[in-house]
C-alpha cells in the first residue's frame, strides 16, 4: 500500500516520537551515569566522571545480589533446559486426545502473573518444610529457583518444540535399525539435532532468570538478588551508581548477544 | 511423623501416577496410530525415566501443587504454626469476606482500601492495555506491511534495545526522567510553562507511563506477528475499490489480526495487573496498587492466608478478563496461546 | 545383543507364518505364509496402501504383528526390536543423518556396536569402495547428489553386515535415467554380496527387472508369488493380470472347462484360453489377453476380434491401436510398427491371437 504523502509525513513524526520516548529514559540514564552530581541527572552536564562505575565493586549488597543472581541463573538454566526439552518431547509423543490439556497446563505458567507463581511457590514449600521438618527447602535461593523454573521451562519448551516439530522421525528409526539403543539414539541423533534450540534456550534462560523480579521478590525471603537489591535501593533514593550499573549490564548483555549472534552466523555459514 | 510419611507419599505419587499412565498408553505409539512400540520401548529405560521425572516434577512440583497449596491456604484462618492442623484449622471464607468488608466482622462497611486498590489496578490495567494497543498498532502495521527489510531490521533493533535492561532498571529510568529534578520538569520549568515542578510520581502519570513502557514490546511484536501474514493484495484491492484508509483498517486488517490483537491485549493486561516493579518504584505515596497489597499481606502483616486469598482473586480476575475478551472477540484459547 | 542374533542368523531365510497385522478394525495385512530363500532378490509389488510397507516394517521389527510370527534364519524374531534383528532397512527418504559426514553415516551401525574407530575406518573405506564413493567420506550429506545419497544409504545398511537387506521404494525419488542405472547397480551389489534383498515397490518394471521372485500384493493380501516371467505370463488372479502389465478384459460366463483350458461365452462370442485355477460352468469369468499378443489377423490365428479403429498412438518401435468392439467395449492391440500397414482411424481392423495367449479366469461381479 502506498499511503499518501501527507500520511507518510505524519507517520514519520509519530514513529520518531515513539522511538524517542522509548529511548529517552535510556539516554537519560546513560548520561546520568557519567555526570558529576550525586543525584542522577542528565542535564545540565556538570562534568564527566567514572566515579559511579568505580564505586560499584565496593557496594556489598549489589555484589552479593549479583552473586546470588548468577548462582540462581546457572541453577535455573541447568534445570530448565532439560525440563523444557523433556516437556517438548512429551508433547510430541502424547496422543492427540491428551495434548490440549497438557498444553494448557504447561503453557499456563507463562500466562500467570509472576507474583502469583511466587506466592504459590512460597506457600507450597513452606507447607512442605513444616511437614517434613527439612529447613533446607525453605531458603531464598531454593525457592527462587523453584519459582523461576516454573515459567522459564515453558519458554525453553516452546523453543525446543519449534525445532522438534521439524525433526524427521525416520532418522530415529534408521538409527534403531542400525542397532542403536534408545539412549544412543537420544544422544547421537536427537540431541545434536536440537543443539541450536538448546543453546538458544540456555541463553534466554540465563537472561530471563537474571532479569526476573516479580516472582523473585516473593521467593527470595531474607536473601537478595540483583533485582531485589536494585528495587530496594531505588525506593530509598536515586543515585547515579544505579545508572552506572544499568549501563554496565546493558554493555555486558550486548556483548554476550553480539558474541552469540556472531558465533551463530559463523556456524551457519560453515554449513 | 505420620504426616511426613503422608507428605512424602504425596510428593512421590505424581511420579508413580505418571509412570502408570505412560505404561497405560497415554502416548501415541506411531504417527499413524498403529500399534507399535509404546512409550517405554520407544524411549528406552534411561530416556523414559528422564522424561517422566523431568516433566512430572515440573508439572506437579512447580505448577499444579503450588497453585493448589495457594488456593487451599486461602480458605484457612491465619494461625500460628503450632495450631496448624489443629481443631481451629477449619475451612473458612473469612479471607474473602475480609477483602470485601474489611477487618470488622460485620457486613456494614466495605474494605475500601483494598477494594479501591483492586479496582484501581484493574481499571488502570485496562486503560494501559487500550493505550498500548492504540500506540502500537500503527507501528506494527508499518513494520508488517510497508517497511523495507533494512528499515525493518533497524527498527526492530531500536525497539528491542530498551528491553536488554532489567525491568527494575527500566522503571528506574522512567523515574529519572519524571522525578521532580528530572529532565522533563527542568524543561518545563525552563520554558516557563509551570512555576513549580509537576509531581508526575504523585499523580500516577509516572506509574502509567512505566507500565505502558514495560509492556509495549509485547504488544508491538504480537501485533506484528499477526499482521505480517496478511496478504498485501487484500489491502490494495480494498483501496482500489475506493475504501478510505480507516475503513480498510476497521474491516479488513483488524478482523484479520483479531487473534493477534487478543493475545497482545491479554498479555499486556496480565503483565500490567501482575506488575510489581513499576508500582513499587513509580507509585506515589498515595498510590495503592494491588500487587504491593498482596506483598504486604505476606511480609508486613504476616497474614499468609489472606495474602493467598488476594493472590487467588488476582489470578481469577486475570483469567476472567482473558476469557471474557476472547468471548467478546469470538475466539478460542488455542488461537491466542501461540 | 544384536551381534548374538546376527551371528546365529547368518542365513538370510525369512519365513512368515500366519502373519497378520491389524490397526484397530483395519486389516493391514491378511494372514500371510511365505518363505524367502537366503540370497534371494525378492520383491513385493503392489499399489500404495496394499500393505507392502506394513509387511516390510513387520519384518524389520518396527511393527509388531497382531498374529503369527516372523522367523529370520530360523529364529523367531518376536522379542527382537529393530535394533536386535539381522536386517537393515533402506528408507524411502533414505533417512541419512544430516549432521554426520558420509563416513560417520556409514560407520554409525558399527559405532553403536562399540567397534573401535580404527576397525570402523577400515570397514567404511571398504564399503565406500563397494558403492564407488571412495574419497567422499569426509563430505557432508548435503553435498552429495541424489544417486550418491542412495549409495551412502546402501553402504550404511551393509556396514552392519545384515543377512537381510530391506528396501522401501528407495528409487522412487530419483529421475528416470538414474533410476534405471541404480536398478542395475542394486542388482549387481546384491549379486556381489549375496545376501537376501527384500524390495518394496509399486513400479512393476523395477520389480520384474531386478527380482528373482515377485509377490504381488493387493488389499493386504499376497495374490501371487512367482518368478517375474510367470507373474507376467501366467497371472493367477484378475488383479495380477490387470496390475502387472496391460491386459484386455472381456467378461462373460464359463461355458466349458477341461482342467487346463476353458471356453468363455461373452457378448463378442466364445473364446478359448488357458484356464487359471479351478473353474466350473456358468461361473462369472473373464478372458484376458495382452495387447502385444494381438497381431493383425492371419488365418492361423485361433481367436479373432474385429472392430473399428478409434485411436492410434505411435510409440516409435510399436504403435498402440484402440478398437471399438461391437458391444461398445474397447480393445487395445500393440504390435511392431512394420507389421501394421499404417491403419487409419475409422477403418475396420481384424486382430487375432492363439489359444495359449489368452487366459480365462473367474471373477467376482465387482472386479475389474
Amino acid at each position: 500500500m502506498k499511503p499518501a504523502r501527507s500520511h507518510r509525513i505524519v507517520f514519520r513524526i509519530y514513529l520518531g516520537a515513539f522511538l524517542g520516548l522509548l529511548l529517552a529514559p535510556l539516554a537519560v540514564m546513560a548520561v546520568s551515569a557519567v555526570n558529576l552530581p550525586s543525584y542522577p541527572q542528565a542535564w545540565p552536564i556538570e562534568g564527566l566522571t567514572f566515579a559511579w562505575f568505580e564505586k560499584l565493586p565496593y557496594s556489598h549488597d549489589l555484589m552479593d545480589g549479583l552473586r546470588n543472581s548468577l548462582i540462581i541463573a546457572v541453577l535455573v538454566t541447568l534445570l530448565t533446559v532439560p525440563i523444557g526439552t523433556a516437556g517438548a518431547m512429551v508433547m510430541e509423543q502424547l496422543k492427540a486426545r491428551f495434548r490440549p490439556i497438557y498444553y494448557v497446563v504447561v503453557i499456563s505458567p507463562m500466562l500467570t502473573p509472576g507474583i502469583i507463581t511466587g506466592v504459590a511457590t512460597v506457600v507450597f514449600w513452606r507447607g512442605v518444610t513444616r511437614q517434613t521438618g527439612l529447613p533446607l527447602l525453605y531458603n531464598g535461593i531454593f525457592l527462587t529457583v523453584a519459582a523461576q523454573i516454573t515459567f522459564i521451562s515453558t519458554l525453553c519448551m516452546l523453543i525446543v518444540l519449534a525445532r522438534l516439530q521439524r525433526f524427521d522421525r525416520s532418522q530415529e528409526e534408521a538409527a534403531l535399525d542400525l542397532g542403536a539403543n534408545p539412549l544412543q539414539i537420544f544422544l547421537h541423533i536427537t540431541l545434536p539435532f536440537l543443539r541450536p534450540a538448546l543453546i538458544s534456550s540456555a541463553v534466554l534462560s540465563l537472561l530471563s532468570s537474571v532479569e526476573e523480579f516479580n516472582a523473585t521478590t516473593f521467593t527470595i525471603l531474607a536473601d537478595k538478588t540483583l533485582t531485589t537489591v536494585l528495587a530496594g535501593r531505588i525506593r530509598v533514593g536515586l543515585t547515579p551508581e544505579i545508572s552506572a550499573l544499568a549501563i554496565a549490564i546493558v554493555t555486558l548483555t550486548l556483548l554476550i548477544a553480539i558474541v552469540y549472534e556472531v558465533s551463530r552466523r559463523r556456524a551457519e555459514a560453515k554449513k | 511423623m505420620r504426616s511426613s510419611l503422608a507428605l512424602s507419599l504425596c510428593l512421590l505419587l505424581p511420579f508413580l501416577v505418571t509412570a502408570i499412565l505412560l505404561a497405560g498408553g497415554l502416548f501415541r505409539r506411531q504417527p499413524n496410530a498403529s500399534p507399535g512400540p509404546g512409550f517405554f520401548r520407544r524411549n528406552g529405560p534411561a530416556v523414559s525415566i528422564y522424561l517422566v521425572i523431568a516433566v512430572s516434577a515440573w508439572v506437579f512440583l512447580t505448577i499444579v501443587f503450588p497453585q493448589i497449596a495457594m488456593i487451599d491456604l486461602s480458605f484457612h484462618p491465619n494461625l500460628p504454626p503450632k495450631k496448624i492442623g489443629g481443631p481451629e484449622d477449619v475451612f473458612t471464607l473469612e479471607n474473602y469476606r475480609y477483602f470485601v468488608f474489611g477487618p470488622v466482622s460485620s457486613t456494614g462497611s466495605l474494605n475500601t482500601l483494598h477494594l479501591g486498590a483492586y479496582a484501581a489496578t484493574i481499571t488502570a490495567s485496562v486503560a494501559v492495555t487500550a493505550l498500548n494497543f492504540i500506540l502500537c498498532y500503527p507501528i506494527a502495521f508499518y513494520m508488517a506491511q510497508s517497511a523495507l527489510p533494512r528499515a525493518l531490521r533497524r527498527l526492530i533493533i531500536l525497539l528491542i534495545l530498551p528491553y536488554w535492561i532489567n525491568e527494575v532498571l527500566r522503571v528506574f529510568a522512567v523515574r529519572l526522567l519524571l522525578s521532580d529534578a528530572g529532565i522533563v520538569n527542568r524543561m518545563l520549568l525552563a520554558t516557563g510553562l509551570v512555576g513549580t515542578p509537576v509531581d508526575f510520581i504523585g499523580n500516577n502519570v509516572g506509574l502509567y507511563w512505566g507500565l505502558s513502557y514495560t509492556c509495549i514490546l509485547t504488544m508491538v511484536f504480537t501485533l506484528y506477528n499477526a499482521l505480517e501474514s496478511l496478504d498485501k493484495s487484500q489491502i490494495e484491492a480494498a483501496r482500489d475499490l475506493g475504501a478510505p484508509w480507516w475503513h480498510v483498517h476497521m474491516f479488513i486488517v483488524m478482523p484479520y489480526a483479531k487473534p493477534g490483537i487478543a493475545s497482545g491485549c491479554a498479555l499486556t493486561f496480565m503483565s500490567c495487573v501482575g506488575s510489581i516493579a513499576a508500582p513499587l518504584v513509580l507509585g506515589g505515596p498515595r498510590t495503592l496498587w494491588f500487587t504491593p497489597v498482596i506483598y504486604d499481606r505476606f511480609y508486613q502483616a504476616l497474614n499468609w492466608p489472606l495474602g493467598a486469598a488476594y493472590a487467588v482473586i488476582l489470578l481469577v480476575s486475570c483469567t476472567v478478563f482473558v476469557l471474557l475478551s476472547l468471548r467478546i472477540l469470538g475466539l478460542k484459547l488455542g488461537q491466542i496461546a501461540r | 545383543m544384536p551381534d548374538n542374533i546376527g551371528a546365529t542368523a547368518k542365513s538370510g531365510v525369512v519365513e512368515l507364518s500366519d502373519l497378520e497385522v491389524r490397526y484397530g478394525d483395519f486389516q493391514a495385512l491378511q494372514r500371510t505364509n511365505l518363505k524367502i530363500e537366503s540370497g534371494e532378490f525378492f520383491s513385493f509389488l503392489g499399489p500404495s496402501g496394499c500393505g507392502k510397507t506394513t509387511l516390510l516394517r513387520t519384518i524389520s521389527g518396527f511393527q509388531s504383528p497382531t498374529l503369527g510370527q516372523v522367523k529370520i534364519g530360523g529364529i523367531d524374531m518376536r522379542a527382537a526390536g529393530p535394533n536386535m534383528r539381522p536386517t537393515a532397512l533402506i528408507f524411502q527418504n533414505l533417512a541419512l543423518f544430516p549432521l554426520m559426514t558420509v563416513a560417520e553415516n556409514i560407520g554409525y551401525g558399527l559405532r553403536v556396536r562399540g567397534v573401535p574407530r580404527r576397525d570402523r575406518d577400515v570397514t567404511v573405506s571398504r564399503l565406500l569402495d563397494i558403492v564407488s564413493l571412495l574419497g567422499h567420506g569426509a563430505k557432508k550429506i548435503q553435498e552429495l547428489s541424489g544417486g550418491q545419497k542412495q549409495r551412502v544409504a546402501i553402504a550404511r545398511a551393509l556396514a552392519v553386515e545384515p543377512s537381510v537387506l530391506l528396501l522401501d521404494e528407495p528409487l522412487s525419488a530419483l529421475d528416470l535415467k538414474l533410476r534405471q542405472y541404480m536398478r542395475a547397480e542394486l542388482r549387481a551389489i546384491q549379486r556381489r554380496i549375496g545376501i537376501t534383498f527384500i524390495y518394496i515397490t509399486h513400479d512393476q518394471a523395477e520389480a520384474l527387472a531386478m527380482s528373482d521372485r515377485v509377490a504381488v500384493m493387493n488389499a493386504g493380501r499376497i495374490e501371487q508369488v512367482g518368478s517375474p516371467r510367470s507373474i507376467y505370463s501366467a497371472p493367477e488372479t484378475p488383479f495380477v493380470a490387470s496390475f502387472v502389465g496391460e491386459n484386455n478384459i472381456i467378461r462373460g460366463r464359463i461355458k466349458r472347462f477341461d482342467g487346463t483350458e476353458a471356453t468363455i461365452s461373452t457378448a463378442l462370442g466364445d473364446f478359448t484360453g488357458r484356464a487359471a485355477g479351478n473353474l466350473h460352468c456358468d461361473q462369472p469369468a473373464a478372458y484376458f489377453v495382452r495387447p502385444e499378443a494381438l497381431t493383425p489377423y492371419q488365418p492361423s490365428h485361433e481367436t479373432c476380434f474385429a472392430g473399428e479403429i478409434v485411436e492410434i498412438l505411435y510409440e516409435g518401435n510399436s504403435s498402440q491401436v484402440t478398437l471399438r468392439m461391437p458391444d461398445g467395449e474397447k480393445l487395445i492391440a500393440r504390435s511392431v510398427t512394420s507389421m501394421t500397414a499404417s491403419p487409419m482411424l475409422g477403418e475396420r481392423l481384424r486382430v487375432g491371437c492363439n489359444r495359449a495367449d489368452g487366459i480365462v479366469m473367474a471373477i467376482e461381479g465387482s472386479h475389474p
